[in-house]
């Protein structure tokens, strides 16, 4: 019954094509006639170029773009628009006169007001000339659902809107697609796969029946949220370097994996973008909560030397407001950097409060190490937590006084200060390798100088004067001309010490312990003795103090009266400027060398002072010390040790995720003048949004970005709804309702059916911001479900499709180009979620990578045929087979790809390793399981590609090429087998090796296919 | 066959590239463009007035080049080597590598002398370059707004540092179209020097930005393919590669027959190409065909991937008719050793740089090839030890060829070489100046992205017309 119905109305005559696209139009008036839809574009095609926004092309001082003018008054009472008064109305009057002179638009522009439009602008004026703000701005409300004159192609209200305006226009859709098309259209827009074989199968059986069937397999598939993360990936620029100059990788992977289990659950949207922008700051947020604020760490990142911190802070803050703005408001706020926004209300204070929600997020500007939080399996927690309290149970031992310990304790404070005897040994030399030039004071200790360098060796030759010695003794003095009196030689008074060692000729002196009076956090004596170059003794905070640290020989060391002893010290960790400004030698043979040297300045005084009167505080402290070294505990800190490092080599099988988190104080935020980093002279601003909108009430306290999400995902926001949903549109059609996904604003395009556009997004609100039925909604419309194959007329009409009298069509994204090609051929691994994946990439493109330079590194196994989105994105060099198909580079928030069609793309589907191994085990497949003849492969490898059976010319086709390469293949053998080696993929040899080879040949041709990889 | 020779006869062999500049159908181009998104920006392209140039060779030192060792003599500097640089000079500056230091003048470190007719100063590191020097404008007062390499790269190549915004070649191809049917518009060439001082770079370098992924930069490498996906799979010979396409072809047309959709076109010729770049690409990377003199000229003896094989590279794809050439030599990024490496460098460019010209000049193409030459920055007059560190107050760039005046320096820095102090020439006023020479208003050359006109020049730029011949 629909079906004949369809072909009823296709068959009827086309009305003839206005001269402008939409306005000429006999339909009746509305009964209330709305500004924005009726009359803004009246206004904006016939006035706006010499009564508009710009100043400069202004004529009469007159401008029909803002409220003031359209309402201003004129000469004798009159105004430009009296509402409900033609007569004093001086638009009305100049739009009706016959006077050639006067009439506007005045006939040398060329443009000339149809009767309708003239008789809308006096209903409008007539019905008291209500004025609306710009579309996007004002609130959300339902429209009611127009009526049409063909309601029997109405599935959905989506159709009555689409085919009212169609109607108005004298268009008319086009047929249903047919079953083959749209299984593949919904599978390819819905999961990004094409259709598994039994899919067609059960569409085409009952196309009618089997439909929404098949729509709501498709959204419960787990690939349905691949799908959607391919947009939300985009949009948030999700990437695993930095994308600045080193370009160095980072951990976010968790965050793609929680961008896809949300949208496969249905999380509500407002949800999604509250635990995006704030899950950090709910309330006993949870570990998805919190790598879901990973989305706050996205923006690019420096370590370039030389980056100065105030120009990285602005940076950020302008890329945070750039995004968040694009992704969630389809606003360009960033435009207001440096200046007001020349065509939207946002001015560079809006800006300013913006940026300011983000001010919060803990971080340092540049070469932020932070490796991001783990982000355990739920049985890798069980085992973290297993671990953690071995260790905790560990330390509580630790830290527990016994009796056994406190009779220990005695005995040890009665020789605890006995120091051993230390003799000075003044060097015999001390050189440096970078520059350092070196003064020996009388008292033996050696004061490094000249000129300044980032970092250096330095190597003493000592004269041992004992036999036996024990140890040496490094003191790290202090001088008054070092910075902050040294010990160390740079501006922060400390040093690094990253290496120790001694040597005797040329033989290695093995030194076995290393104890300090003092240690930094993380930086413990002990690793100077370590093989890491970026580990070693550092002091910091105690700067301006002398220390000491001890080295013990292995075996002791020295024979006679003087033997020599080469000691090397190196400054070489990653800190720069951190050499040693003054140090001093000493030797001894005591039994016992590190004794009294270690103990701290404050326990030092506990032992010291009288026993009888020490407080339970020091009692307390100086137990707690000997208890760091009691010999009693040994196997607890060997335990411990162990544990510790088993932890360590644990974790780092642990996957981690930046995340945001939030400094109590937020960094201060100022407007910079025309953006002006250096300019501090701006004025302080607190979080808020835009001025011209409601604005978030957080009472006293500081607008956070959980207020921000709460007012973006908020049923009065007229923005993020809108936004939403156009791109979900543009999912499904290939345009968004409006063109410009990134653009509502007033130079965004002024949408094609603004009243569907306010139905679906009070639809998505009302319906709990729910995803998952709002795609439904569009997927179920009779206009989704239109053929792609527009007529001549219909193209010339309408050549981009904005008014959906048909479907459109399109090349498939860079990553479901690969996923089908895997997908044809068998080879793909389709397991959903894991940190990304390095498929083949040509060796060498990374080589402009620096700091460090890399090669990429092709995975083995299954993660090299995973789908497209899981491959690693490098933001300066994007895997060149997905940037052939325009894949962004994920530095900025990307509302819509282009869709090119060039060269490279010929390039990646005939020569990409990738796709001739795809080309290989495709063809293995259709020798197997493709029937006995050619022509029976032929039929089920084109049906197995482009889920169609083929005509007899395309078979005519393939049978030709085929039975061309086998023929030559057969007296080229060599060539056959180098056809059948590329890739990894290597089935049992089979049969003939020329007959195989020419079935790559057919394989190629399909996987290269327009049909194969565009969605109709 | 028969549909691919109807298909040939319909589209004829010139196609696509070729096309797009002569103007086609507007459903076509619509096709051809990102669909929708794109194709109502076409009127705007074309040239504005008559060409001095038909193409640019940039040569492009990249790590910030000091102008103070190369092309901006300031013997006051050399006066003062040692002290303290004037507060005057650097108060209130952004500065990179030297934040919180002592700022002290760091003298020239070499020699400079006069070249040419007009007595043209440079280092004496460049001797060949001198011999040319009446061919030469050295532009001695730019200036840019970025001092880090990478956003530096970015502002130098698209007049802004945010990312997503086209490079100049993909400009000058989308404004301009090719005169080539099987090269890309244009090629980016890449070779490192010998200092290790080689500083990463971006694709985003030679990116299209937001207009149509199809006038992106295509770099050309000298190791592996030079192309990505170049090669025939294992196996494939030429024929068999022929015959697969012609097969695809085939099949694509019987498609179109039932779907008419004009994409298909596009992506025929788009195969096409693809197949003719599988030996235009080859061939033109084979020096076999240059002569020994030639090869002598550049010094080089094949396509090594060296900054003098890649000018004779870039030769090459000049002739060929490709719009923008680019060529990147790392390795200028001298906070150490400036006088040591500088002269490293200038012994890797010298020759070749010199020989490009040359080589033009006698084959009568120096006339329509602008070739500009510079980095992203310069570096500080004040001392990093043995070094220097970069600088954007004030720097060179040189310009040749199609429309330049040779012989001239133009602008000056203050008398120790911090800010541009005569005749500033900043980026948006090179780039201005170059749109020019190709016949371009650089405020007319325009592209829609996000409601907004762009140009390559933003709201700034002039033509820096006392350098134009």
């Amino acid at each position: 019954m629909r079906r004949q119905l369809i072909a009823a109305l296709v068959l009827l005559p086309l009305a003839p094509a206005a001269a402008e696209p939409g306005l000429e139009d006999a339909s009746p008036l509305p009964v209330t006639v709305e500004f924005n839809r009726d009359i803004r574009p009246i206004l904006s095609e016939n006035c706006y170029k010499c009564h508009g926004p710009d100043p400069k092309t202004r004529e009469a001082k007159l401008r029909f773009d803002t409220k003031e003018g359209i309402f201003a008054a004129l000469d004798e009472g009159h105004l430009a628009v009296a509402p409900g008064n033609l007569k004093k109305s001086a638009l009305w009057g100049r739009v009706t006169t016959k006077a050639k002179d006067d009439v506007m638009p005045p006939p040398k522009s060329g443009k000339k007001l149809t009767p309708r439009e003239i008789s809308l602008l006096g209903k409008w004026i007539e019905q008291g000339a209500p004025w609306q703000g710009h579309w996007a701005f004002i609130p959300v409300q339902r429209p009611a659902v127009p009526s049409v004159r063909h309601p029997a192609w109405v599935r959905t209200p989506i159709d009555a809107f689409i085919l009212a305006r169609l109607e108005r226009e004298g268009l008319l859709p086009s047929p249903e697609a047919d079953p083959i098309t749209l299984i593949r259209r919904l599978s390819f827009d819905l999961t990004g796969l094409p259709p598994a074989a039994a899919d067609v199968e059960d569409l085409v059986r009952s196309p009618e029946h089997n439909y929404e069937r098949a729509v709501d397999r498709l959204l419960a598939s787990p690939h349905y949220g691949e799908r959607m993360a391919l947009m939300w990936l985009d949009l948030v620029r999700f990437a695993d370097s930095r994308g600045y100059h080193s370009d160095n990788p980072r951990n976010v992977g968790p965050f793609r994996d929680y961008v896809i289990s949300a949208f496969n659950e249905n999380m509500p949207f407002d949800k999604f973008t509250e635990e995006q922008l704030a899950g950090d700051l709910l309330p006993n947020a949870t570990l998805r909560q919190k790598v879901a604020s990973g989305y706050n760490k996205l923006n690019l990142t420096t370590e370039e030397g030389g980056a100065q911190a105030k120009e990285y802070e602005a940076k950020t803050a302008a890329d945070r407001v750039r995004n968040a703005s694009g992704v969630w408001m389809g606003a360009t706020m960033g435009c207001c950097e440096c200046h007001d926004h020349k065509f939207d209300p946002f001015t560079t204070k809006d800006f300013y409060r913006f940026a300011a929600f983000f001010a919060d997020i803990k971080e340092g500007a540049i070469s932020d190490g932070d490796k991001g939080i783990y982000v355990p399996t739920d049985s890798q927690a069980v085992e973290m937590k297993k671990l953690e309290d071995q260790i905790a149970g560990l330390k509580k031992t630790l830290e527990t006084p016994t009796p056994a310990l406190a009779a220990a304790q005695a005995e040890w404070e009665k020789t605890a200060l006995q120091a051993a005897p230390w003799t000075v040994v003044e060097p015999e030399s001390v050189k440096a390798k970078d520059g350092t030039e070196f003064l020996v004071e009388e008292d033996g200790s050696v004061i490094a100088t000249g000129k300044t360098v980032a970092k250096d060796t330095y190597t003493v030759v000592l004269q041992i004067p004992m036999e036996k010695a024990t140890a040496l003794r490094l003191e790290a003095l202090t001088w008054p001309t070092l910075p902050k009196s040294g010990p160390g030689r740079g501006s922060s008074g400390n040093f690094v010490l990253s290496a120790f060692s001694a040597k005797s000729g040329d033989k290695a002196v093995a030194l076995a312990h290393a104890s300090a009076d003092h240690s930094q956090d993380q930086f413990p004596v002990a690793t100077a003795l370590d093989s890491k170059k970026n580990s070693g003794w550092a002091v910091s905070p105690e700067l301006g103090k002398e220390h000491t640290a001890v080295f013990e020989f292995k075996e002791p060391f020295g024979k006679g009266p003087s033997t020599a002893l080469t000691v090397t010290l190196d400054f070489r960790s990653n800190q720069n400027d951190h050499t040693l400004g003054r140090f001093r030698f000493s030797v001894t043979d005591d039994a016992k060398p590190a004794a009294g040297v270690t103990v701290p300045a404050k326990v030092r005084g506990i032992l010291e002072a009288d026993a009888e009167k020490r407080t339970d505080a020091q009692k307390k402290d100086l137990a707690a010390h000997y208890r760091t070294i009691a010999p009693l505990l040994d196997p607890v800190r060997a335990d411990l040790a162990a544990i510790e490092k088993k932890n360590e080599e644990y974790l780092k099988t642990i996957r981690r995720c930046l995340v945001s988190a939030a400094e109590s104080t937020p960094r201060t935020v100022r407007i910079l003048p025309r953006g002006n980093w250096l300019d501090a002279t701006g004025e302080v601003v607190k979080s808020g949004v835009p001025h011209f909108m409601r604005q978030v009430e957080s009472g006293e306290k500081r607008a956070s970005r959980l207020d921000l999400a709460h007012w973006l995902a908020s049923r009065d926001n007229p923005l993020t709804a809108r936004v939403f949903v156009n791109r979900l549109w543009k999912m499904c059609f290939g345009t968004g309702i409006s063109k410009r996904l990134d653009d509502l604003g007033a130079q965004g395009e002024w949408p094609v059916h603004p009243e569907l556009l306010d139905a679906m997004a009070v639809d998505f609100m009302e319906d709990g911001w729910n995803v998952k039925n709002a795609v439904k909604r569009i997927v179920m419309s009779a206009a989704y479900r239109q053929d792609s194959k527009p007529s001549k007329a219909l193209r010339e009409r309408d050549p981009y499709n904005r008014l959906v009298a048909c479907q459109s069509r399109w090349r498939l994204d860079a990553e479901v180009v690969r996923d089908t090609a895997l997908a044809i051929s068998g080879l793909l691994v389709p397991t959903i979620g894991g940190d990304s994946v390095k498929p083949f990439q040509p060796r060498g493109y990374w080589s402009f990578l620096n700091f460090p330079t890399r090669e990429w590194e092709n995975d083995k196994g299954e993660a090299a045929y995973r789908r497209g989105l899981y491959t690693w994105w490098q933001r300066t060099f994007i895997h060149p087979s997905l940037m052939a198909f325009d894949a962004p580079n994920r530095e900025e928030c990307c509302a819509e790809r282009a869709r090119s069609n060039i060269p490279q793309q010929a390039l990646v589907l005939l020569n990409d390793p990738t796709y001739v191994e795809c080309a290989r085990a495709f063809a293995d497949g259709i020798r197997k399981e493709g029937g006995a003849t050619p022509v029976e492969k032929i039929a089920w490898a084109f049906q197995r590609a482009v889920s169609r059976m083929p005509v007899d010319r395309e078979i005519a086709v393939l049978a030709d090429v085929q039975a061309r390469h086998l023929e030559q293949y057969k007296t080229d053998p060599k060539a056959a087998e180098q056809a059948l080696t590329t890739g990894k993929f290597q089935p049992p040899k089979e049969g003939d090796a020329a007959e195989a080879a020419s079935w790559v040949s057919v394989a190629r041709v399909l996987l290269n296919l327009h049909e194969t990889i565009t969605r109709e | 066959m028969d549909i691919y020779e109807k298909f040939a006869r319909t589209m004829t062999r010139r196609s696509f590239l070729g096309r797009t500049t002569t103007g086609i159908g507007s459903m076509a181009l619509a096709s051809m463009m990102n669909r929708g998104a794109f194709a109502e920006d076409q009127a705007l392209r074309g040239r504005h007035h008559a060409p001095k140039a038909k193409r640019v060779i940039h040569l492009y030192m990249a790590g910030g080049p000091s102008h103070l060792e190369t092309f901006d003599y300031k013997p006051k500097l050399g006066e003062m080597n040692g002290q303290p640089m004037p507060e005057s000079f650097t108060k209130g500056q952004p500065i990179a590598q030297l934040q919180g230091a002592k700022l002290t003048c760091f003298a020239p470190q070499h020699a400079f002398k006069r070249y040419g007719k007009n007595g043209v100063e440079m280092a004496e590191i460049f001797p060949k370059l001198g011999a040319v020097a009446d061919d030469i404008c050295i532009v001695r007062s730019l200036v840019t707004e970025q001092i880090n390499h990478d956003p530096a790269h970015t502002f130098m190549n698209t007049g802004t540092s945010i990312s997503g915004r086209p490079s100049m070649g993909s400009w000058l191809w989308y404004g301009l179209g090719a005169e080539t049917d099987n090269l890309p518009g244009f090629v980016v060439l890449t070779s490192s020097g010998r200092g290790g001082q080689n500083q990463p770079i971006a694709t985003r370098q030679w990116s299209s930005g937001f207009i149509p992924s199809k006038y992106q930069g295509v770099h050309f490498r000298s190791q592996g393919e030079p192309v990505m996906y170049l090669g025939n799979p294992g196996g494939v010979t030429a024929q068999r590669q022929r015959d697969v396409i012609d097969s695809v072809d085939s099949l694509n047309q019987i498609h179109q027959d039932s779907v008419d959709d004009p994409e298909i076109a596009t992506r025929i010729s788009q195969y096409e190409m693809a197949f003719r770049m599988q030996s235009s690409v080859p061939a033109l990377m084979d020096l076999k065909d240059e002569s020994e003199e030639t090869l002598k000229l550049y010094g080089t003896k094949g396509a090594d991937g060296s900054f003098a094989a890649n000018c004779l590279l870039a030769r090459r794809l000049a002739e060929r008719g490709v719009r923008f050439i680019q060529l990147y030599h790392r390795d200028w990024d001298h906070h150490g050793n400036v006088k040591g490496d500088t002269k490293l460098k200038a012994e890797e460019v010298d020759g070749p740089c010199a020989a490009l010209i040359t080589d033009l000049k006698r084959r009568g193409m120096l006339d329509e090839t602008l070739i500009l030459y510079g980095g992203e920055f310069g570096r500080t007059p004040m001392a990093q030890g043995s070094g220097r560190d970069h600088h954007i107050k004030g720097f060179s760039c040189w310009l040749a060829g199609g429309g330049i005046q040779g012989g001239l320096m133009h602008g000056a820095t203050d008398e120790l070489g911090y800010h541009a102090a005569e005749d500033i020439v900043h980026v948006h006023d090179l780039h201005a100046t170059m749109l020019h020479l190709l016949g371009i208003d650089h405020k007319r050359l325009t592209f829609k992205f996000q409601g907004r006109d762009f140009r390559l020049t933003d709201v700034h730029g002039n033509v820096v017309r006392k350098i134009l011949a």
